[in-house]
C-alpha cells in the first residue's frame, strides 16, 4: 500500500471504503452495509449504530475507536452474528454470517478460560463446540500451543497462569477454531499496563505469523495506532464513521516499535481531534 | 513435602495447627462424655425420672437389644425410604430447574406458584397425600418429595441463573447451542451449587420420610418414636432419635464423598 505520510480524513457519515477502495473486490473479506441498530427498552428507543458502512480485505488489521459508550462492541456483536442488525448487513466472504459456521473468531475482554478446564483442554473448547474435534484439528492447536510458549502448561489449570499467558490462551483456542476474520473487543484492557504492552506485541506477533485478518475495537488510541492499518473513527451515538485514518510505518513494524516512530504522535494528533472528546 | 526442607518456623506452625485440631476434637468429646455422665448420674440418683426421660444406660441396652426389638429393619426402612426420596427429589428437581433455566417464560410463570409452595408447612398435605396414593410407603416418599423438591429447584435454579454471563457469551462467540451451553458452561460451572443443594436435600428428605412416617407407617424409626411415645416406651424413642442423629450425619458424609469423587472425575476428564 503506498498512502502518504498524512491520514485520510472521509466526510462525516460517509462511507469508509477509502482504503479498500484501492483493493480489488474479490479480496474484501468483510463488508458492512448500511449497518444500524435500536435497542429497545423500557424506558424507550436508543440509536445505537447509524449508517455504518466499511470493508477488511484479506490480511489487514484494522481498529475501532471511538467515545466510551458508543457502542463499538455493539458493532462487534452484530458482525460475529451474535446480534441482529436493524438494518444493512454483514457479508463474510460475500455470505451472511452465521456465528456457527466458525468463520469468525471473537475474543472478548475477559479470557473467559473455565477454571474447571486444563489449559488443553480449554483450547479445545471451540473446536468441541464446532463439532470440529479430530485428529488434525487436535494436532493444530498442540502447534499453536507449542509455537506460543504453552505447551509446557498444557496440563496446567487457568488459576495457575498469569494474566498474560491466560490471555494468549483465550487467543490460541480461538485460533484453533481456524477463522476467517479474527474480532478483538477490548482483548487487553483486563491486563495491567506493562503486562498489555507486551501482550500486544505478543498478540501482534502471532496474528501476523498465521496471517489473520483482525478488526479490533480499543479505547486506546495508541494501541489502535501501534496495531493496525487503519483506524476507523467512530462519533458519539448514534454512532457513524466519523473518519478513517491510515497508518504507514516500516514493513518491521512491531507495536512496541511503532510507539517510537516519529510519525506515532501526527496519527495520534489526528484521532484525537476526531474523537472531539470536549464537544 | 519432604520434612527436611521444612523450617523450624515452619514445623513450629504446623505442629501448633495439628495441636489446635487435636484440641477441638478433644472439646467436642469431652462434652458428650460430660452430657452423657451428667445424665446417667443424675438419673442414678433420681434427680430425674429415668422413666420419663430414659438414661443412657438404658438407651445402650435398648440398642443392644437389637435382634428381639426389630431396630434394624427400622433403621434400613428409614435409610431406603430416605435414599429414594433423596434421588428422586434431585432427579426431579435438577430437571425443573433445568426446564426452567431453558425457558424463561416458563420460570417467569412458575415463579409465584414456587415461592408459595416453598413457603407452604408440607405436613398440611398430610391428609391429601394419603388419600391420593394410600396409607403406606408411597405416601411417605411423596411426603419427602413434597418437603425436599422445592428447594432444590430453587437452589439449583438460582445456580444456573448466576452463572457468569461472560462465560455464556463466550460460549456463543463460538456459536454454541443452548443444549452445548447447558452442558458446556453452566452444569461444571454449578458442580459445588449442585451438591450444596444435595446436602441440603438429604437433610430434608430424612425430614420428610420422618414426618411421613409419623402420619403413615408400620415401620421405621419414626414410627418407632411415635410408638415408643404411646406406649412410653422413652428408652425406644430416645434410641431411635440418637440413630436418627447418627444416620443424619451418615447420609451428608456419603454426599460429600460423592462430591469430592464428581469434582476430582470432572477436572481430570471433562
Amino acid at each position: 500500500m503506498t498512502q502518504g505520510l498524512l491520514p485520510l480524513k472521509t466526510q462525516k457519515g460517509g462511507s469508509a471504503l477509502s482504503g479498500a477502495n484501492k483493493l480489488t473486490m474479490s479480496s474484501q473479506l468483510l463488508t458492512v452495509e448500511r449497518l444500524a441498530l435500536k435497542y429497545q427498552s423500557g424506558n424507550g428507543e436508543t440509536e445505537a449504530l447509524k449508517n455504518i458502512s466499511f470493508s477488511v480485505s484479506e490480511g489487514e488489521y484494522i481498529s475501532i475507536v471511538g467515545p466510551s459508550g458508543c457502542g463499538k462492541s455493539t458493532l462487534l456483536s452484530i458482525i460475529a452474528g451474535l446480534l441482529e442488525p436493524t438494518a444493512g448487513r454483514v457479508l463474510l466472504d460475500g455470505l451472511p454470517v452465521d456465528p456457527a459456521s466458525g468463520g469468525i473468531g471473537y475474543m472478548l475482554q475477559r479470557d473467559n478460560l473455565l477454571e474447571w478446564r486444563s489449559i488443553y483442554k480449554n483450547v479445545l473448547l471451540g473446536l468441541e463446540i464446532q463439532g470440529k474435534l479430530t485428529e488434525e484439528s487436535r494436532e493444530y492447536a498442540i502447534t499453536l500451543l507449542k509455537n506460543y510458549g504453552l505447551y509446557e502448561f498444557r496440563d496446567k489449570y487457568p488459576a495457575q497462569l498469569s494474566g498474560g499467558m491466560r490471555q494468549r490462551a483465550a487467543l490460541i483456542r480461538t485460533l484453533a477454531t481456524r477463522p476467517r476474520l479474527l474480532l478483538l473487543d477490548e482483548a487487553f484492557s483486563a491486563l495491567d499496563y506493562q503486562t498489555r504492552l507486551s501482550v500486544t506485541d505478543d498478540v501482534y506477533r502471532i496474528l501476523r505469523k498465521e496471517n489473520k485478518t483482525t478488526l479490533m475495537v480499543t479505547h486506546d488510541i495508541p494501541e489502535s495506532i501501534s496495531m493496525s492499518d487503519r483506524v476507523l473513527i467512530l462519533s458519539r451515538r448514534p454512532a457513524v464513521i466519523q473518519s478513517v485514518c491510515e497508518t504507514t510505518f516500516s514493513d518491521d513494524r512491531t507495536p512496541l516499535r511503532c510507539r517510537g516512530d516519529s510519525r506515532f504522535s501526527t496519527y495520534f494528533n489526528f484521532i484525537w481531534k476526531e474523537l472531539d472528546v470536549h464537544e | 513435602m519432604n520434612k527436611e526442607f521444612l523450617s523450624s518456623e515452619r514445623r513450629r506452625y504446623l505442629k501448633e495447627q495439628k495441636r489446635r485440631k487435636r484440641m477441638i476434637l478433644l472439646t467436642q468429646v469431652l462434652i458428650i462424655l460430660l452430657f452423657l455422665g451428667l445424665w446417667e448420674l443424675l438419673a442414678q440418683l433420681g434427680v430425674i425420672d429415668s422413666f420419663i426421660m430414659s438414661s443412657p444406660s438404658r438407651i445402650g441396652k435398648t440398642l443392644l437389644n437389637f435382634q428381639n426389638n426389630g431396630l434394624l429393619l427400622h433403621i434400613s426402612t428409614t435409610v431406603a425410604e430416605t435414599v429414594v426420596g433423596f434421588a428422586l427429589g434431585t432427579l426431579i428437581g435438577t430437571l425443573l430447574a433445568v426446564v426452567f433455566w431453558w425457558s424463561e417464560f416458563l420460570a417467569k410463570v412458575s415463579e409465584p406458584f414456587l415461592v408459595v409452595l416453598n413457603s407452604l408447612p408440607k405436613v398440611a398435605l398430610g391428609p391429601v397425600i394419603i388419600i391420593w396414593v394410600g396409607a403406606g410407603t408411597e405416601a411417605i416418599i411423596v411426603m419427602a418429595l413434597a418437603i425436599s423438591t422445592i428447594v432444590a429447584v430453587l437452589e439449583m435454579l438460582g445456580g444456573f441463573l448466576a452463572t457468569d454471563r461472560e462465560l455464556l457469551r463466550m460460549a456463543r462467540t463460538f456459536g454454541a447451542s443452548r443444549m452445548q451451553s447447558f452442558l458446556k458452561i453452566v452444569l461444571p460451572y454449578n458442580i459445588r451449587t449442585l451438591f450444596n443443594s444435595l446436602k441440603v436435600n438429604i437433610g430434608l428428605s430424612l425430614v420428610g420420610v420422618i414426618t411421613g412416617e409419623f402420619l403413615v407407617s408400620k415401620a421405621g424409626l419414626g414410627y418407632l418414636i411415635v410408638y415408643g411415645g404411646q406406649v412410653f416406651k422413652l428408652d425406644l424413642v430416645m434410641s431411635s432419635v440418637i440413630i436418627l442423629a447418627v444416620l443424619a450425619a451418615l447420609l451428608y458424609r456419603g454426599v460429600l464423598l460423592l462430591e469430592r469423587l464428581v469434582v476430582r472425575r470432572l477436572s481430570h476428564t471433562s
